[in-house]
């Protein structure tokens, strides 16, 4: 090949790097290593994270069964090795399972329409609130304390250079909701969203019409962040906002760290010119046939560039087939079947966990899906461990993001969690309780 | 010569095959189907609509109702109506499809890292911050900066983030400046990450070589420019050989050099951003270290900078005990904040990780030299049967025009869509701009000396047609289920979801 294009050697491909910039060593990086020695040393990484845990952690993550034909479907090649949808004549695998996600996901939403995802729930809730920006011609945004608070900073990154201050409004300290009052004295003529998040940091589900109303009223959009997707089965979808950010790792997404998951941002229908993202339109071929493109590009960077709504190109499309899969293997009666055992599991676990001596169960009277706060008179430092020599990891400590919330944790019990290692940790934390006597 | 629907020939690498129709899956619905059985519930049942009052759901979302093997049989049927890099040369520039090692999927479903909950306790999660660690320590290498975030899902979400460094950083000196300079010839993003970031767009046009004016360059960059982004090797695959200039002309007044890194493919092993003048710079993953594509994703897009820039990278960065044990960091003032919850597209990090180990340092070093030797191959064999717009020495990539083709009526996004009747994915059409009528080729190390001969084959053979018989091109491709589809019609009426027939 060298002597057909002309070259003396490789290197000579390479002389138009100045001698003084190119690198006359080998990279410092390991050896090449054999498959076999790359698992192993994978396997190895595996168990120094500690297997076997059971976890009742929550937060914006969530441990849900993955059904086996995701990932058997996913990694298919031909899912898995192609490229964005541009040329749509083959690529229209990749089109028509977008084009079912974005229905599935306007549907359970209770929106008109879905875009083909965002990064994650924290970037999508992010550029729903600029794209609220965009429709209202506003720049402030209101905000609330109960929407995950990873979420709130990543906003606060992209609103900083975007003139966008944004008010933050506290909960009341019975429900855990959003203070309604505070919220509406916050919204100006200026707000151009709303942001709350249902259910909230806390496992409550908020009033959303009764948000909605006080938005509408000042003529700020609302925009509803959802970051436990499984909620949607059983929880009331929030139709009056106009936009929702919804985290769709539920939908049969690895943990894997906290990513890749998927976020994915949905809208009425008269604020879709100022969506975020890839879209994609049924149409038709030259005889007539349905087929599946991206459209609406005029909104993209690539089209745009400055212009655009958003800098976004590549997305989290082969996280969303996940979803789609998932989604159609639970099907319109699962997913609420889902969502149910999810109920019933985190309502058993509140009440055994709140029942012991020293525990107290937090908001308790509100509606609540998978997730609840349980303070405790000790530290959780002081159980934990104790859990964790149990094989159990137990709720996160939120003093970390709401000082006023001290000794409570945040638990969250999904189908996978049991019987058995809810009443297991029942019994610890009232050990606990005894020995702090 | 005779002529069927499919074109003359299709020089064997294809010849048509029945694909199966499919429906969508809310067509093919049917009220009771279940494709899943939940254990039996181990607590007491609750009354949702009691437990939940009006937030409680009445009318569930209208999801399809399928078997597992309707379910299968969809997903499967529309996999094949797909291109991937598993059926053949995928050469689309500035994209780097190469191929996608298995054991990096299977690596990446390891229980103990899959299964991982980003909250777990540090104690817990020493695997995977020995994983991310080690992944760190091999792109600083390659790259020869100094400081790493792999928070960054995505190149754009990369260049987004390393121009807040930038801007933190020129706050930090007592003023954010105004402007980023950003060549014509620059991917869409870079411009539009300059205004998501606060900054004016200011464009330098390319010279001659379609390279950096280093004139215009020197007389555009003032006290109120932040930040050259830069792609190098450029969009049309050459390398700035003045690129140690070019870093002094904007260090001179306090300018950054951020460099895109989407095309490192052409460097990895052989030169790093960091010895010739970067500041800043973001990675792909899913293009230099082989991370699937995944039909548009995830990707992951780490940036790496030089040590001042450091105290601004997003929180939480990696630190080590003195025990050896790492920890997330969270207090750090100066940074600009969190990018994205969690840490980053942690399962891309794996096959990254695992792609790099299964190379080793001369196996990246041969990826590179690979990649250049391809692209510098097609471009000896196709100069003259496309017009070679620049002729300066090219590296991963090749650009060449439709001006020839151009005479006859027939265009770059004619000649690519009648590569797929060849059974090739089309090339990069109209990109980079300062190239009209663009056909931006990208090879990558992965194909094989008959492949690129097969490819070059099908070009000639596409020029040839062009001159014979050029509506056969004009309206290509003849061979794939659906024929070009009407984009107009799609836009102009959005129907963005099925409904049901009322």
């Amino acid at each position: 090949m060298l002597a057909e294009i002309g070259a003396a050697s490789i290197d000579d491909l390479f002389a138009v790097i100045p001698a003084g910039n190119r690198l006359d060593r080998d990279l410092a990086v390991p050896r090449a290593h054999a498959e076999s020695e790359i698992i192993d040393y994978f396997r190895s990484a595996g168990r120094k994270n500690a297997t076997g845990y059971a976890s009742f952690l929550g937060a914006g993550a969530y441990r849900h069964y993955r059904p086996v034909i995701i990932d058997s479907l996913v990694q298919r090649g031909e899912f898995l090795t192609s490229y964005t949808p541009y040329q749509a004549e083959i690529t229209q695998g990749t089109l028509q399972a977008i084009f079912e996600f974005q229905t599935m996901i306007a549907e359970l939403t209770g929106m008109d329409v879905a875009n083909a995802s965002m990064y994650d729930g924290s970037t999508g809730a992010a550029e729903a609130v600029r794209m609220a920006m965009r429709v209202t011609g506003r720049e402030k945004a209101v905000v609330a304390a109960t929407v995950h608070p990873e979420y709130r900073e990543v906003m606060a990154t992209y609103a900083r250079h975007q003139e966008l201050p944004s008010t933050l409004v506290g909960y009341d300290p019975k429900t855990g909701r959003v203070d309604l009052a505070a919220l509406e004295a916050a919204i100006t003529q200026e707000t151009a969203a709303v942001l709350v998040q249902s259910p909230n940091f806390f496992g409550v589900v908020e009033d959303i019409p009764a948000i909605a109303a006080i938005a509408h009223a000042k003529g700020a959009l609302l925009v509803v962040s959802i970051a436990e997707a499984v909620s949607l089965g059983v929880v009331r979808p929030p139709v009056e906002a106009d936009i929702v950010s919804l985290e769709a790792q539920s939908f049969g997404v690895a943990l894997s760290y906290g990513g890749p998951f998927c976020g994915v941002i949905a809208a009425k229908e008269q604020f879709l010119r100022q969506m975020p993202g890839r879209l994609v339109g049924q149409t038709v071929d030259g005889n007539g046939n349905r087929g599946f493109v991206l459209t609406l590009s005029t909104r993209e960077q690539h089209i745009r560039r400055e212009k655009a709504t958003s800098n976004i190109c590549t997305n989290q499309a082969l996280v969303a087939l996940m979803a789609t899969i998932f989604l159609s293997v639970y099907g319109k009666e699962g997913i609420r079947e889902l969502a149910e055992h999810n109920l019933a599991k985190a309502d058993y676990a509140a009440k055994a966990l709140g029942a012991q001596p020293g525990a107290r169960l937090l908001f308790a009277g509100s509606p609540r899906f998978n997730e609840f706060v349980l303070q405790s008179e000790e530290a959780p430092a002081a159980w934990s461990q104790r859990l964790l020599d149990k094989k159990i990891v137990g709720g996160i400590g939120l003093a970390r993001w709401y000082p006023e919330l001290d000794n409570s944790t945040l638990w969250c019990a999904t189908e996978m969690v049991t019987r058995e290692q809810i009443d297991t940790a029942a019994k610890v934390l009232a050990a606990a309780a005894v020995e702090a006597l | 010569m005779t002529t069927n629907a499919t074109g003359p020939h299709t020089l064997g690498k294809v010849r048509p095959h029945p694909t199966q129709n499919e429906a969508l899956l809310f067509e093919k619905s049917s009220p009771g189907k279940r494709a899943y059985m939940l254990p039996p519930l181990d607590v007491p049942a609750v009354d949702a609509a009691a437990l939940l009052g009006p937030a409680h759901r009445k009318t569930p979302g209208q999801l399809p109702e399928l078997s597992e093997i309707e379910i299968i049989r969809h997903f499967t049927r529309l996999s094949t109506w797909n291109y991937a890099i598993d059926l053949g040369m995928y050469p689309l520039g500035s994209c780097t499809m190469k191929y996608n090692p298995r054991v990096n999927e299977l690596v990446a479903r390891i229980e103990g890292l899959a299964e991982a909950h980003p909250y777990r306790p540090d104690s817990l999660a020493q695997g995977i911050l020995e994983v991310i660690d080690l992944l760190q320590c091999c792109l600083l290498e390659i790259t020869g900066m100094d400081a790493i975030t792999l928070q960054p899902a995505a190149g754009a979400h990369g260049e987004f983030t390393g121009i807040l460094l930038v801007r933190a950083w020129h706050e930090s000196q007592g003023n954010p400046r105004r402007k980023i300079i950003i060549p014509d010839s620059a991917h869409g993003t870079n411009p539009a990450t300059a205004a998501i970031c606060g900054y004016t767009v200011e464009n330098l046009k390319s010279n001659a070589e379609g390279g950096i004016d280093l004139e215009a360059l020197a007389a555009q960059v003032d006290y109120e420019t932040a930040a050259l982004m830069l792609t190098n090797p450029s969009t049309i695959g050459v390398f700035e050989s003045q690129i140690a200039r070019i870093a002094e002309i904007l260090h001179a007044k306090g300018a950054l050099l951020y460099m895109d890194g989407a095309n490192m493919n052409a460097l990895v092993g052989k030169a790093r951003p960091g010895d010739f003048g970067v500041d800043v710079m973001h990675l792909n993953l899913h293009k230099t270290f082989s991370t699937p594509h995944g039909g548009g994703g995830p990707g992951s897009g780490p940036v790496a900078c030089k040590a001042f820039l450091e105290p601004f990278l997003p929180i939480p960065v990696l630190v080590q005990n003195e025990n050896g044990t790492k920890h997330w960091k969270y207090d750090r003032p100066q940074s600009v904040g969190r990018v994205r919850a969690f840490y980053g597209n942690v399962g891309m990090f794996i096959r990254a990780l695992a792609y790099i180990l299964a190379n080793g340092p001369d196996g990246l070093r041969q990826t590179t030299e690979d990649a250049v030797l391809n692209a510098n191959y097609i471009r000896k064999k196709l100069d003259g049967v496309y017009e070679l717009p620049y002729k300066t020495a090219s590296m991963h990539e090749v650009v060449f025009s439709d001006k020839l083709q151009a005479a006859k009526g027939v265009k770059t996004g004619d000649i690519a869509k009648r590569l797929i009747d060849y059974g090739f994915h089309p090339y990069t059409v109209s990109f980079p701009m300062i190239v009209h009528g663009a056909l931006m080729i990208e090879p990558t190390e992965s194909e094989s000396l008959e492949e690129l001969d097969l490819f070059i084959s099908a070009m000639r053979s596409i020029a040839k047609e062009v001159e014979e018989t050029p509506e056969l091109v004009k309206t290509a491709p003849h061979s794939t289920r659906v024929s070009r589809l009407d984009e107009v019609q799609a836009a102009r009426k959005p129907i963005l979801r099925w409904r049901p027939v009322e």
